[in-house]
This record gives C-alpha cells, structure tokens and sequence, in this order.
C-alpha cells in the first residue's frame, strides 16, 4: 500500500518497537523495592527447600541419623555426630536447620499443590457460572457464599477430621476450603468481561462460543486470578501450619513447619524458645513475602491504583 | 441492482418485567449490492437492534416477533443459530461505535485478524496472516507487518477503527453493518475512515448499512437513508431528496439542528420535548407530541405511503417553503 498520507505520523504508535504486556508488567514489577526484595526471599526459600538433601546435616526423616542423645540443644551446640546445630535442635534430636528446609518442602508443596489445583477447579467452576448464568449460576454461587460464609480453617478443620491425616488428604481439604474464593473471583470478573465490547465484536465475527469463553474471556480475568492465588497460596501455606499445630495435619514423622512448631511449644516456658521460634520465623518470612508479592502484583495488574 | 438485504415488517420487542418495549416495530428497507443505506435517528430510535436483529444478536428478553429479513433470499429471521454464525463475519460482518471496546486488549491483532478468517475457511495460518496483511494495508495502515504483531493499546483509536473496518472486510462479505464507527473518533479521522468505508464498497460491491445519528456524515457517504423514531422508519428515500427536500417533522428538525457555516450566531433549532418513553408510546403518530405541525389527525397511526418519490409516514407532509 502506497497511499500512506491516508495516515498521518500522530496515527503511528510511538515505539516502533514492540513491547509485549509482559515486558511492561516486568518493568513496572521491578519499580518497586520491596516486592523485589520479596520475591528474591521467596526464591531463596523455594531453592533452600529444593536443595535441602544437600545443604543439611541430617536426613530429619531418617530415623537412624536423629539421636535423641541430641535432643533440646541450644542453638550453636555441638551434635553427637560431630556437625554444628546452629539453630539447636528439637525434643527428638532433629537439627533444626535440617528439619526447617525439610518442613519447609512439605509446606511449600501443600501450599502450592492446593493452590494450583483451587484455582484450576476454582476457575473452572467461575467460568461455567459467569457463562452458563441462570439456575446454574445461582445455585453455584449459593454454594460459594454458604461456604465463605464459613471461616477457610474450619472449613479445612471439619475435611481433615473427616479424610485423616496425610499429604494427600491435606491437599484435598485445602482445596475444599479454598476453591470458592477462586470461583467468585473468576466469575466476578468473567461477568464483567463478557459484557464488554469485545465479546460482541467476536460473537459477530461467528466465532465459537468455547473459543470465546477460554480465548477471549479468560486471559482478560488472569490478572486479578493471579493476585487471589498468590495471597490464596500464602493463606494456604497458613493454613496447613494451623492444622498441623492443632495436631489433625501432618504426621509427627514428616514434620512440616506446623509440626515443628507444635513440637516446640511446650518447652516454651522452659526457656528453650528456639525449638518453636525459628520454624515460626521460617513460616513468617515465607507467608510474608509471598503477600508481599502479592500486594504488589495487585498494585500493577489494577489499572484503577495506578498513577 | 439486485438487492443483498430486504428487511420487511421487522419487529423486535423486549419483554421486560415493566412491560414490552418495541425498540423496532414494523422496520421495512432493502439494500442492494454496492449501496450504502444510511440508518438515522435518535438514540433509543431502534436502529443498533436493527442492525443486531439482522445478525441475529438479540439477547432476551428481546427477541424478533414479526417480519422477514431476506437475505441473498433466504430468511434469516429466527434461523438456526449455526446458520447464523456461518454468516457472522463471513457474508455479514459488523462494525462498532468505540474502536477501543472492540478490540480484545490481551490479543495481538494478528491474532484476532486471523481467528475471524479460520472461523469461517480452512486455510493455513500462513495464507490467513497474508490475508490480514493485505487487508490492513487496504484501510491505509502504513508497515502492516509491524501493525500485525501489536496489541491495541499500541495503536491510536483511528488505526483500531481501521483493524476493525480492515477485520470486516476480511471474508468479503456481502454486508456490512456499521453501527456508529465514527463517532467516538476526531472529525478529521472520520473523514479519513469513510473515505476508506466509501472506497472500499464501491470496490467491493459490499452492501453497507451505516448506523449513526450524524447527518453531515451520511450526507457525504450513504446512496439512501431511512429516518427512525421511535422503532419505526417514518421517512425514507435517496439522500439529495431526503437531505435536500425533508418531508417529514422529525428530518426537518434534525437537518435544522445541525450547525452550518453559514447561519453562525443564530440560535440552532430544537426539537422541543424528549425522546419518549419507550414505555409508554403516545397513541397514533409517536412524534406527534413534539411536532410543531400536529393536527388532530395525528393521534391516529399514520401509514406509511409513497411521497413525492420517498416513503414517508406524515399525515401533515412539509414543504420546502417551511424548512428553515
């Protein structure tokens, strides 16, 4: 095509070069201090959790490495088998260290796994609801309400009493618990998509109505999707610590962070703080920073808070 | 001229919890091969449902209750939703009023362009990307290529109302509904944008049906123009005769109340009172209660009849003596 004058060089787009919404969304992540400080604790705790067979001193699972000979040392006491304890050790003689990057494994995969498979069922169910509309969406968003009318952990409480004990069954009950926040999420957002312009525009150019919904709708509701599942996964991470301390979580031969804790809490008046305290600064830093995250990626996905 | 769309007696009613709403009520118009009809009128006049009745758009609690659209002969009125996106985009394709709606702002234009041809063909994405290219290069977008691999918040609302007339006209459809594209545009763009609308149909012999409330705009481009009020046409004929030689009230206030370069500092005409309540229609003629030259006859319906070479629906025609 020739006839250029057609469009005058205020019509071009500025930038010759093409920046994907990704490229600006990394830009405008990194503007911000803390939730780069953030997200960096949060990988190294991810990579301390992935590593931890080969940066600890002891298998905390493997019954023939934990000594009870170790058991209640102070933080920097020597082990039995000769290594250092620098964060002490717990009543049944498991380095602490060790057992944090271990607990951590735990929590972080339960948290993660149950955040996943929420928000895939969760959106899912959203998606049907904002699309099907009717009886259907009634009675799935009845659902929904009846069960955020509830408090998460007790929701998680009545599944784990009812399933038992079990990575599995914990990854099952959070599910349970967390799923509707996913799904009125997806729909709230669905609902509003769907009556934009460009749902219209589609429709008139035939295409499908399956295309239309994980096409076009979808990828529209990611952003606020994304913000509920970080903070979700931190609550998630919460949440199984709070099962495991009340004793209905994890077993006591897997500890995960919760475990440990539990463990720990009845030296406390003893004066031997560490057993409970440093699992629970372990779990703070890790809820912490994914919220963090979290809060940030709110900030640059919300077009309305920004400046 | 063969005609590509006859639209007879067309009535869509929304039955609401307030009562039946007959946003279109008895519509009649043909448009033929290479013409572009301009739909005018007020908003709430009925002429986007109009346009959405033809697509077969129309959500409940509205629905099409009367009439005939013929299209290339067959009747597409209340078809088989399947017969009806097969013509989606394909043989009828629609444009909007705000080109940054439009367009979806998470897809590449590449994209969408694509999808609405495999929608309809099966060719390959290599051919389909050609086919979009060539198209935007047709609307006058400079260095299509680049263009294509954009997302619409990168391009200015003229360059999206050109993806989008370009996105029309990929499948050489037979008609075009275009509902309002100029008006969320500056004047100058919008000259800019008929121009390629007008160019475009005359080379290829797409029947054009634009919607908007703007006469100067139909004046420049549309071959005929139909006059709604109130769901229904009440004048209808070739633009000079309309535009030049009103009959009807309603065109004579609507042509008096555009602003003109040569009556600057005088007061612009009004059309006194509001557009009714769709609710609640006055009995007999539905402008009558707003018309400077209503007599008792007005409170029976008018017909509508063959008028000094127009349709027209007036017991009390006007005379170009009286349009000031």
């Amino acid at each position: 095509m020739t006839d250029t004058t057609a469009a005058p060089p205020s019509e071009v787009a500025k930038s010759a070069k093409v920046e994907t919404p990704f490229q600006r969304f990394r830009a405008e992540f990194f503007e911000s201090t803390i939730a780069t400080v953030a997200l960096g604790v949060f990988i190294i705790i991810v990579l301390l959790a992935i590593f931890a067979p080969w940066i600890t001193p002891q298998n905390p699972y493997d019954l023939a490495q934990v000594s009870v000979m170790d058991g209640r040392l102070p933080p920097g006491a020597e082990a039995f088998d000769g290594y250092t304890m620098w964060l002490g050790s717990d009543g049944s003689g498991r380095d602490l260290y060790s057992a944090i990057l271990y607990g951590l494994r735990i929590s972080l995969t339960v948290g993660l796994a149950s955040g996943v498979i929420a928000l895939l069922i969760g959106m899912a169910i959203g998606l049907i609801a904002a699309y099907a509309g009717g009886r259907i969406e009634a009675f799935i968003m009845r659902v929904v309400d009846l069960q955020l009318s509830f408090p998460a952990s007790l929701v998680a409480l009545m599944m784990v009493a009812a399933l038992g004990k079990g990575v599995d069954k914990i990854i099952l009950a959070l599910v349970i618990a967390q799923w509707a926040y996913y799904a009125r999420t997806v729909r709230a957002t669905a609902l509003v998509e769907r009556g934009k312009e460009y749902v219209e525009a589609a429709q008139c150019l035939g295409i499908s109505r399956a295309r239309i919904v994980f096409r076009h709708i979808l990828p529209n509701c990611m952003a606020p999707l994304i913000v509920v599942g970080t903070v979700q996964t931190a609550s998630a991470i919460s949440l199984e610590a709070t099962l495991s301390f009340l004793g209905v979580g994890l077993p006591q031969t897997e500890p995960s962070i919760g475990v440990l804790i539990a463990n720990g809490f009845e030296y406390m008046l003893s004066g031997r703080y560490w057993i409970s305290v440093f699992p629970g600064i372990a779990l703070l830093l890790t809820v912490v920073s994914i919220n963090l995250v979290g809060d940030h990626l709110r900030d640059v996905l919300n077009p309305r808070l920004k400046k | 001229m063969s005609a590509v769309l006859e639209v007879s007696g067309l009535k869509t009613h929304f039955f609401t919890h307030a009562g039946v709403v007959k946003a279109v009520d008895g519509v009649d118009f043909t448009v033929s091969k290479g013409e572009v009809m301009g739909l005018v009128g007020e908003s709430g006049s009925g002429k986007s449902i109009t346009g959405f009745s033809i697509l077969g758009l129309i959500d409940p609690p509205g629905r099409i209750v009367e009439g005939a659209i013929r299209f290339n002969g067959s009747d597409i009125a209340n078809a088989p939703e399947g017969q009806l996106k097969r013509l989606r985009g394909n043989k009828i394709s629609m444009i909007f009023q705000d080109p940054m709606m439009t367009l979806n702002p998470v897809l590449r234009v590449d994209t969408q362009m694509i999808e609405a041809i495999l929608a309809h063909e099966k060719v390959s994405r290599q051919t389909a990307w050609e086919r979009s290219r060539d198209a935007l290069g047709l609307v006058g977008i400079p260095s299509p290529e680049e263009r294509l691999q954009a997302y619409p918040h990168q391009l200015s609302g003229g360059m999206r109302q050109r993806v989008a007339i370009a996105t029309a006209f990929l499948n050489q459809p037979d008609l075009i509904i275009a509902d309002e594209p100029t008006t969320a545009l500056d004047v100058t763009i919008q000259a800019q944008i008929i121009h390629e609308a007008q160019k475009l149909t005359k080379r290829t012999g797409t029947a054009m049906i634009w919607i908007t409330h703007d006469l100067a705009v139909v004046a420049g481009l549309a071959d005929r123009i139909s006059v709604m009020y109130a769901g229904r046409i009440v004048e209808q004929g070739g633009i000079d005769d309309v535009i030049d030689r009103p009959r009807h009230p309603y065109t004579v206030g609507l042509l008096g109340s555009v602003p003109t370069a040569n009556r600057r500092g005088e007061r612009l005409f009004q059309i006194e009172g509001m557009t009714p309540n769709m609710l609640a229609l006055p009995e007999g003629c539905a402008f009558a209660p707003r018309c400077r030259a209503r007599t008792a006859t007005c409170s029976n319906e008018p017909p509508i009849e063959d008028v000094d070479g127009r349709r027209l629906r007036c017991f009390n025609p006007q005379h170009e003596a009286e349009t000031a």
